[in-house]
């Protein structure tokens, strides 16, 4: 006797913890074989773009933050890299190497945060804990330098806000930090912030072999992942990957290295590339670009110790003048008055800047028609053009394959809703 | 991306496709401009064929040009009457749901911009196409020639209600289930239509019109003389930028 079989529609989400946020993701299932999946998203849709039309171009870089939120100065870069474009201004060197390390840390802070939500995802609690230690002092620089641990709002165009800081903060004695461990934390924190760097990427490449050790030839973790997802370089770039994603396939592209910014030219570092195109390829991609990217800040420090310099351009439409100057110059006053009330006129145009973040390409389109709001700003988001593909990779997986594909994608809603 | 490079790019464009695109160079960027009528024959082309092989749709966005070059605060003329304090205007921060502007006839309103990536000869190029029709603005889709424009589509529709011909499936991806207007118009109000409550008494969420927040702009929208002057100079700067 024929038995009718019927699929069965199941909600992912958006409240269940491996949907990195609020996706939510409408499975058709045969069985636990994924038929079609529709994932449905926009639960964090904030306009963005919309809000930033409203305001003066400086008033938005903190809303670039809270795209990506856990790689924001990537995102303030390409941003900030729009508005200097239409403006035809550079950042001072000092500038531009400043930004190149602090992409570096967020690509660290980032890759951290992936690495342990994606093993937790997949059943390895360890992983998140660890990849917390390090987050946790990367942090601490992002808040000596900004104030904000997360919310940095500390490139601005034409530079960035503040010089780095003569000192490091310490740990200071409590109940959970005292004796030989208080000492312990702050033995790195004695000098400057970019002492505290040199430490950090001396010790760095070794943290990162205990995550490898966790993992790498992990036997559940390489079930879970070898052979998971695979995705062929054409489908790659028929689906708009970028970053990590379409390196795990194969192709070499990385905007570092293709089309460099800031001083990524003056670099030495390396591309690491997938063969299979799988979630583990992806994970190993993932792995070394946290060591290559230790590599680059160790050069930035080496650089930025040695040549101090202005952080900001000597252009006071755009930037303000020093407080001290504004005591006694009228005009700096003015300067001061007229660009925290009016902001600043962009030249009409148009143009599209990209930066290699974490999770691959975040770009800017800004058109200006010569106001001091921009006309319209779009954000192009790499998690956006990943997570559009997740039916057809999925398609015939099984259902804990898709948590595993969620993670691969490394996705983040605060940029794929905007 | 050198300007050489690019210079040839717009020359081959020109020599391939004739006057089917208009394509400009700016700022080491080529804009290429084309009818909707042409846009999946060039479309095709350009990712085929070996002398460009754009692979790769990178973004694909609206845009609204209605209000583009407007301000609210005249800088111009004022010796006689003095600076306006600003206020007026119809920016969309500045009127509700029920105040938007109507009725706004502008030729050309609408239209899709796409950008392209070549990662065999690592170039882009920006592909623009206007909607020839304001109040059903309507293009072909790309689906069919990158499967991942899909998404960038229907937020385009979702948000600038641009109609995407031949799209598999164009819902609204961004917005609520069950939003009406596209948010993103330039007449629609930056305080939204309606807003949300948990309603006590029916024991579920109700949609009202908004009434917590009031429309407020703090800083006029101006374009001042000394844009034009930065412009020159910016353009003056091209070859500043290196990528």
């Amino acid at each position: 006797m024929a038995q009718e079989i019927r699929n069965y529609t199941m909600n992912f989400g958006p409240q269940h913890p491996a949907a990195h946020g609020v996706l939510r993701l409408v499975l058709e299932m045969d069985g636990e074989t994924i038929v079609r999946a529709d994932p449905h998203i926009g639960l964090l849709h904030r306009g963005t773009e919309k809000l930033a039309e409203s305001k003066p171009f400086n008033q938005s870089i903190g809303y670039m933050d809270r795209l990506d939120y856990v790689s924001m100065m990537c995102n303030e870069h390409a941003y900030v890299k729009a508005i200097e474009t239409l403006l035809g201004i550079e950042a001072p060197e000092r500038a531009q190497y400043i930004r190149t390390m602090f992409d570096e840390i967020t690509r660290i802070l980032n890759h951290l945060m992936w690495v342990g939500s994606n093993a937790l995802d997949l059943g390895a609690m360890a992983v998140f804990l660890y990849a917390f230690r390090e987050r946790e002092e990367l942090m601490d620089v992002y808040e000596a330098v900004s104030g904000a641990r997360m919310h940095a709002t500390y490139y601005r165009p034409g530079g960035v806000y503040r010089d780095l800081p003569a000192r490091m903060s310490q740990y200071r004695e409590s109940p959970w930090h005292k004796g030989k461990d208080l000492k312990r934390l702050n033995s790195w924190r004695e000098g400057s912030m970019l002492d505290f760097l040199d430490a950090f990427t001396d010790d760095f490449p070794s943290k990162v072999d205990e995550y490898e050790e966790l993992l790498t030839t992990n036997r559940i973790w390489k079930q879970r992942t070898v052979g998971i997802g695979v995705i062929s370089p054409e489908q790659a770039q028929a689906w708009g990957m970028t970053g990590a994603m379409i390196r795990g396939s194969g192709i070499a592209w990385d905007l570092r290295k293709k089309q460099p910014y800031a001083k990524y030219a003056e670099m030495d570092f390396d591309i690491p590339v997938g063969v299979n195109g799988d979630c583990y390829d992806r994970y190993l991609v993932r792995v070394e670009e946290m060591r290559q990217s230790n590599r680059i800040i160790k050069q930035c420090v080496k650089w930025l110790k040695a040549n101090p310099g202005p952080v900001m351009v000597d252009n006071y439409k755009v930037a303000p003048p020093k407080r001290e100057e504004m005591k006694e110059s009228m005009e700096a006053l003015i300067h001061h008055f007229k660009l925290f009330t009016e902001g600043y006129g962009v030249p009409a145009g148009e143009t599209y800047c990209a930066v290699e973040a974490p999770k691959g390409e975040f770009g800017c389109y800004l058109v200006s028609d010569g106001a001091n709001k921009p006309f319209r700003v779009h954000l192009r988001a790499p998690g956006f053009a990943h997570l559009s593909s997740i039916d057809p990779i999925v398609r015939g997986h099984m259902l804990p394959d898709v948590v595993a594909m969620i993670g691969t994608y490394d996705l983040v809603f605060g940029e794929v809703d905007r | 991306m050198t300007d050489m490079q690019n210079t040839s790019l717009a020359e081959r464009l020109a020599a391939r496709f004739g006057d089917t695109l208009k394509t400009s160079v700016a700022r080491n960027e080529t804009t290429a401009e084309l009818a909707a009528a042409d846009l999946l024959a060039v479309a095709t082309a350009l990712r085929d064929e070996p002398g460009f092989r754009f692979g790769e749709l990178v973004d694909l966005c609206g845009v609204d040009y209605l209000g583009y070059g407007q301000t609210e605060w005249d800088t111009t003329d004022v010796t006689s009457t003095g600076f306006s304090r600003g206020v007026e205007g119809e920016a969309m921060g500045r009127f509700d749901w029920a105040e938007r502007p109507r009725d706004v006839s502008q030729p050309r309103r609408f239209a899709v911009v796409i950008h392209l990536l070549s990662v065999e000869h690592n170039r882009r190029l920006r592909l623009r196409v206007f909607c020839d029709d304001d109040s059903l603005p309507l293009v072909p889709s790309v689906t069919g020639i990158w499967p991942g424009a899909n998404w960038f589509e229907r937020e385009a529709f979702d948000l600038y209600g641009i109609v995407f011909d031949g799209h598999p499936d164009l819902r609204r991806i961004l917005t609520d289930y069950g939003f009406v207007g596209h948010p993103f118009r330039k007449d629609f109000p930056l305080i939204g239509n309606v807003e949300v409550r948990y309603d006590a008494e029916q024991k579920r969420v109700v949609y009202e019109p908004v009434t917590s927040v009031v429309p407020r702009v703090l800083v006029p929208r101006v374009i001042r003389d000394d844009a034009d002057l930065m412009q020159a100079q910016a353009e003056a700067a091209d070859d500043w930028r290196r990528n």
